[in-house]
């Protein structure tokens, strides 16, 4: 894989870096006569505790760029380092666990298990690494619940809650075990314009409170305004990458 | 169980998730389990029914003196042909020499729970102008008793067998016209002896009714003039299946004839071993279906959990606890149907004993549902559950969350 790239030095240890990407590049069907470069190189670092919102248009790669670095898909050549690890030589299992540790997901569709309660959503992660949900994972969860304003639906089941009911219960479950980076893609894709800024700020004030990275993908150039940092890629290349000091103050004012 | 415990957790969730589709899988494996449970039973009781009837007259193995042959004079060479006819010798009661140092050697093997040493001649039954061939036993009645259970099979009187003393089958009794007291006298051609009757015997096959005279064993050697002989030692085994290696391997060491009951009825265990394998097969094809039943709906069940699967390994669910996930489901569906089969197999046993009854009116034959039988169908039907949900947990293991979330 790394043969399309040349060798790079060892990078110094970084300990404020959450994401270093360099030299990212994603196929398809490699090999194949129909194969595709989706990804042409990209080169990111992303700070500890960001707020970034990553657009572009549809086919840009977005959604491949979340999945490598949700560890869900692997890149075909190039260097991505989360907290500092290399991921390229891990194991299935290990990005599992890395997964399971470093990484909260958001997804458009919500995304819950239908047959668990909120609070059992919530719990699942606890579950998943335990085998069982203690006294604690039990309080954490029901205070993440609280925190996101669903301190009367925990024992409701997804499809008795509202779009926007159900993607706080996904932010919530996303943010119990306190992992450093949370990736939302369309978070607010499928909300009304209320619910929608609803969600925005939550994240927000969760981005505040608890120190946590947001990585969110968004078609919206409103929710973009408000982020402190706007990665836009296009045709699987960086076309801009903003900070904007503006928007953490602004975000302060909606919250 | 911390360790099973998300995966516990959630193949219950899916399970109930999907009730209709659920609750039918495990009604099919119950109606498999049940079949199984219930033929295993059928057969196993009409065998040792069979078993019961066919040994409750006979012993297990027998011991018996050799036929009288003809000895020839001299050796015959390869190349001769021969000219002279020899007539077979006739038979006449020979006795087995010191038996009982014999018998007391036979008693000491583990897998011999009793001998007994038996008189077996012809003879008549003479009453009055009645005058009927009898089979005539001489047995001592504490010995035989523990090789037949003779005592329970008495209708009429007392058994007993002191000197003078005889017991009869019911049919013959009939056609000498006689009652328990009545006395009777019994010709071996050169001897004759009376006896009274002290009890009659039904030994359930009409032919033994209509012939059997059990005397004294003293009785029955002066009657036959063998005193203080014995033409035969019956010998009950621990494990009526061990007869025939206990017959082979005595008679390697013994200068006597050496049958056991499974050569005397050798078309009896073809039947049972017929029927053995026609249990086999019914199970082996009750399992296959079984596993094809749990393996379809898993794998309906995964296509519609991709989803969920997906969101599961992204969170960080290993690929292992999701193949547990399925496999646990195919466990659980298995558990559960055996246990609702079982139940259901009780219910047709219970029915099958209250409502099936012979020309008697008592039950045709004994089944019972040995909990040894229900725990091992039980088993195997949880075992075939993990089976049949292995292909489909591989499946839901290897999918890509990346792709399975996109659904």
């Amino acid at each position: 894989m790394s043969a399309a790239t040349p060798a790079r030095p060892e990078p110094a240890p970084d300990a404020s870096a959450l994401i270093v990407l360099s030299g990212l590049r994603k196929s398809y069907n490699l090999g194949r006569p129909n194969q595709a470069e989706v990804l042409h190189g990209l080169d990111l670092r992303l700070q500890r505790g960001e707020f970034v919102a990553l657009i572009g248009p549809s086919g840009s790669g977005k959604s491949t760029l979340l999945n490598i670095l949700g560890l869900l898909e692997r890149p075909s050549a190039g260097s991505y380092r989360l907290l500092d690890e290399e991921t390229q030589t891990l194991d299935e299992q290990a990005l599992t666990l890395r997964r399971r540790r470093s990484l909260g997901f958001v997804f458009q569709f919500h995304h819950l298990l239908p047959a668990f309660s909120a609070l059992e959503n919530v719990t699942l992660p606890a579950l998943m690494r335990d085998g069982r949900v203690d006294a604690a994972a039990r309080a954490a969860a029901t205070g993440m619940l609280g925190a996101v304003g669903l301190a009367d639906a925990l024992h409701k089941r997804p499809a008795e809650l509202s779009g926007g009911m159900q993607q706080r219960v996904a932010i919530a479950r996303a943010l119990v075990n306190r992992p450093p980076l949370v990736l939302a893609d369309e978070p607010t894709g499928n909300l009304d314009r209320a619910s929608s800024d609803g969600i925005f700020q939550l994240m927000r004030h969760m981005h505040r409170e608890h120190g946590t990275a947001f990585l969110v993908v968004t078609h919206d150039p409103r929710l973009a305004d408000r982020c402190d940092r706007v990665v836009e890629l296009v045709d699987g290349r960086i076309e801009s990458d903003t900070p904007r000091p503006a928007a953490a103050a602004g975000g302060a004012q909606t919250a | 169980m911390n360790t099973l415990g998300f995966e516990r957790r959630v193949a219950l969730r899916f399970l109930l998730e999907g009730r209709m589709q659920s609750l039918l899988i495990i009604v099919g494996v119950a109606a498999g389990v049940a079949v199984v449970t219930y033929v295993s039973a059928l057969i196993s009781g009409l065998q040792a029914n069979t078993l019961d009837k066919t040994l409750g007259a006979q012993a297990h193995v027998t011991i018996s003196a050799l036929d009288d042959v003809v000895t020839p004079a001299r050796q015959q060479a390869a190349s001769e042909s021969r000219f002279t006819r020899s007539q077979p010798r006739e038979q006449r009661p020979r006795s087995i020499a010191d038996w009982p140092a014999l018998m007391a050697e036979l008693q000491k093997r583990p897998e011999v729970a009793a001998v007994s040493p038996m008189i077996s001649a012809a003879g008549l039954g003479l009453r009055g102008e009645a005058s009927k061939a009898i089979a005539l036993v001489g047995i001592e009645l504490d010995r035989y008793d523990r090789i037949v259970q003779l005592r329970s099979k008495v209708v009429a009187g007392t058994a007993r067998l002191s000197p003078g003393e005889a017991m009869l089958g019911s049919e013959l009794a009939a056609d000498l016209g006689l009652a328990v007291g009545d006395r009777f006298t019994i010709t071996t051609g050169s001897v004759s002896d009376g006896a009274r009757v002290t009890a009659l015997v039904d030994l359930g096959v009409r032919e033994l009714n209509r012939r059997t005279v059990y005397l004294p064993l003293r009785s029955a050697q002066s009657l036959v003039g063998l005193p203080g002989g014995a033409t035969s030692l019956d010998l009950r085994l621990h494990d009526v299946w061990a007869a025939d290696t206990l017959a082979a391997a005595l008679q390697a060491q013994l200068p006597y004839k050496v049958e056991g009951w499974q050569q005397a009825n050798a078309q009896l265990v073809s039947a049972l071993n017929a029927q053995s394998i026609s249990t086999a097969i019914i199970r082996i094809v009750v399992a296959v279906v079984v596993v094809l039943g749990i393996a379809s709906v898993l794998v309906v069940s995964v296509v519609q959990k991709q989803r969920e699967i997906g969101i599961l390994r992204a969170m960080g669910a290993t690929r292992s606890q999701v193949q547990r996930v399925f496999l646990l489901q195919g466990a659980v569906v298995g558990a559960l149907g055996s246990l609702l089969g079982v139940a259901l197999a009780a219910t047709l046993i219970d029915i099958f004993t209250r409502f099936v009854r012979g020309s008697d009116g008592l039950p045709l034959f004994a089944i019972a549902l040995p909990p040894a039988l229900a725990l091992q169908v039980a088993l195997g039907a949880t075992a075939a559950g993990v089976l049949a949900a292995l292909a489909p947990a591989r499946r839901a293991a290897a999918l890509d969350p990346a792709q399975a979330i996109r659904l």
